[in-house]
């Protein structure tokens, strides 16, 4: 099995970028939602799948991001693409204000994130600084323009939301493989002894959680740009959720893992859609059944293995 | 004046079964250290067993209004109760040894799974408890006209309260749930059955989440099947505030958090309503991280 996981992951991977040439528009619109998915779960996989941190209002940052691109292009007329840096940024700071606070404490005190989404969601319906449009939200937001070509169709989103998602997956498996990224592993495993082992927890943890948020930020950028109107439903507790179910049933801190997930949990339920109204029984009662089945995840991440040989490096895995 | 303490008194009865609902979270979190995220589907349960059983068997037809409402709140008790233990049986036990995140995706596909069945059942829209069986009366206090619903309802959320709290208390049952709260190994080891332990407690909790349903339905006249999900948010806010795995912590985080509530929304906005439990829960944790009445700091999660 081991021998072939290279092979069916580039087979995959090769066939990928073909496939607008095989599928309809409806298909292929289905295939991004699942990348901007895909994209949010593997930056909430960073907080909640490789540092441990409970995170369930992502949607949060994900709305700081798409509101700051929406607003910064319809007021200011600034190109969507070139707002992602800025939207970054901004869900990235307002993340380190929300952790910053909390984050010194042992315990399930993330757990107030839940509530700061929900604080995002009624202000940007009541309308907050007069800026975000109230219930119905901002539109109007301009196509993506990437060196002159103008991003209109399913077909050339699916290029920029996968290509953004494939860059995503190589600096998150290069950041995996770092110091950094071993930093956040032992934190997840052991706190305690992580801080014993003078990892400073607090910076870690912070860096791990303004990380993840600022690319959901650039997520919600992309997200403004493929919908050109987005509102407040957009990003309800429900979204957090989703994300958060993506990352634990795929394996926390596997980025093949999520990736799947996110295929299996925005895909199946379009594949199902004539069983209309039992769709959702169906996804809860799935959820439950794969979690006392599979409580690891679909595709968890091996322990990392040192030889005796070569202590100090890591063994190809 | 008037209408401060009518929206005091509107508090109190919405903090009580805020209160009632916390003490299931945070039984449940004191026992397994798992927050129990279909929790706020039993209470829905709660409000629907209720509405059915209400319009079904007319008991308050039968054997009048006072001891109809008894039974009604003690069969929906009942119910609410074992579908709290056939959920921990089916969702929750098979993963006592997994990664704790593992229970929370497994608790949040019961839930979704609980809300939707019952959308399956009665439909998508507002169910309206039937008006003409309760008495629409109003009792007078000192010139202040409190409708009798909400009397009874701070009455009986704080009745049950200090039932169990007495049961936690005083009772050996009792004091085995709190030996296994406080170290699982070690009340196994002085002879205590862990496994019948939380089951109880996934039999407590739901009643009282069931009972706060009914209650619901009761005092607004209609009930919605996701109102679980803001009504369990709102008591898990409770449960934090207080202190979560304290179980009087429980209930002075739910009466707190309904009159903050009520008179946040009289006094100072209505739309921002739902954002001010969630801002005080977030000032009261920056100044008091082990919520009110909290004082063991929560291992990591």
């Amino acid at each position: 099995m081991n021998r072939f996981k290279p092979f069916v992951v580039a087979l995959l991977a090769g066939l990928l970028p073909f496939a607008p040439l095989f599928l309809n528009t409806y298909q292929v619109d289905v295939l991004n939602s699942i990348g901007l998915y895909a994209l949010l779960a593997l930056s909430l996989n960073l907080i909640l799948g490789e540092a441990g941190l409970f995170n369930m209002g992502h949607a949060a940052f994900y709305a700081m991001g798409a509101y700051t691109a929406a607003i910064l292009n319809t007021r200011y007329q600034i190109p969507i693409l070139w707002t992602l840096p800025l939207s970054g940024l901004v869900a990235g700071l307002f993340a380190l204000a929300v952790a910053r606070p909390v984050v010194h404490l042992r315990g399930d005190y993330l757990l107030i994130v839940i509530g700061v989404g929900e604080i995002v969601r009624i202000a940007l319906v009541n309308d907050v600084f007069g800026i975000t449009g109230g219930a119905n939200g901002i539109f109007g937001i301009s196509r993506p323009r990437l060196f002159g070509w103008v991003i209109r169709r399913p077909e050339e989103f699916f290029y920029l939301i996968w290509g953004f998602v494939a860059l995503t997956i190589f600096l998150f498996l290069r950041l995996k493989q770092s110091r950094f990224g071993r930093a956040l592993n032992y934190l997840r495993e052991d706190e305690v002894a992580a801080e014993g082992s003078g990892i400073n927890t607090d910076y870690y943890k912070l860096a791990a959680f303004g990380l993840g948020a600022a690319w959901a930020g650039m997520a919600g950028t992309l997200f403004a740009a493929k919908m050109t109107i987005i509102s407040p439903e957009s990003f309800s507790f429900w979204e957090s959720v989703v994300l958060f179910m993506i990352v634990i049933l795929g394996g926390a801190g596997s980025i093949p893992g999520v990736l799947l997930a996110a295929f299996l949990v925005v895909g199946l339920p379009e594949l199902f859609r004539e069983l209309a109204g039992a769709r959702m029984l169906v996804f809860g009662l799935v959820m439950m059944v794969m979690m006392v089945i599979r409580p690891q995840g679909l595709l968890p991440t091996r322990d990392r293995r040192f030889s005796l040989a070569a202590p100090f490096r890591e063994t190809k895995r | 004046m008037e209408e401060f303490l009518q929206q005091l008194t509107n508090g109190l009865a919405v903090g009580g079964i805020y209160a009632l609902i916390a003490l299931g979270y945070t039984m449940v979190y004191g026992v397994l250290k798992l927050i129990n995220f279909a929790h706020g589907d039993l209470f829905t349960y709660g409000a629907y067993l209720g509405l059915t059983l209400l319009t079904s068997l007319a008991l308050t037809d039968r054997v009048g209004f006072a001891l109809g409402v008894l039974v009604l709140v003690l069969m929906v008790m009942g119910l609410v109760a074992i579908l709290g233990a056939i959920l921990e049986r089916a969702a929750y036990r098979p993963l006592r040894e997994s990664p704790r995140l593992s229970a929370v995706v497994s608790a949040l596909g019961a839930s979704i799974f609980l809300q939707n069945t019952l959308m399956l059942i009665y439909g998508a829209r507002f169910q309206v408890y039937p008006d003409d069986i309760l008495p629409a009366a109003t009792l007078d206090f000192f010139g202040l006209y409190i409708p009798l619903m909400r009397v009874l309802i701070v009455l009986a959320s704080v009745a049950m309260m200090i039932s169990l709290y007495l049961f936690i208390q005083k009772t050996r049952i009792g004091t085995a749930i709190r030996a296994a709260a406080i170290d699982q190994g070690a009340a196994r080891l002085m002879g205590i059955d862990v496994n019948r332990v939380i089951l109880l407690v996934f039999l407590l909790g739901p009643a009282l989440g069931g009972a706060a349903g009914l209650m619901v339905g009761l005092y607004y006249g209609q009930v919605n099947f996701t109102m679980g999900w803001v009504y369990g948010m709102k008591a898990f806010t409770a449960a934090i505030l207080g202190g979560i795995g304290n179980i009087p912590g429980a209930m002075v985080g739910g009466l707190l958090l309904g009159v903050i509530e009520a008179l946040g929304a009289a006094y100072v906005s209505i739309a921002w309503k739902d954002a001010i439990a969630f801002c005080v829960l977030i000032l009261i944790l920056i100044v008091r991280p082990t919520g009110l009445l909290g004082e063991r700091v929560a291992d990591k999660i």
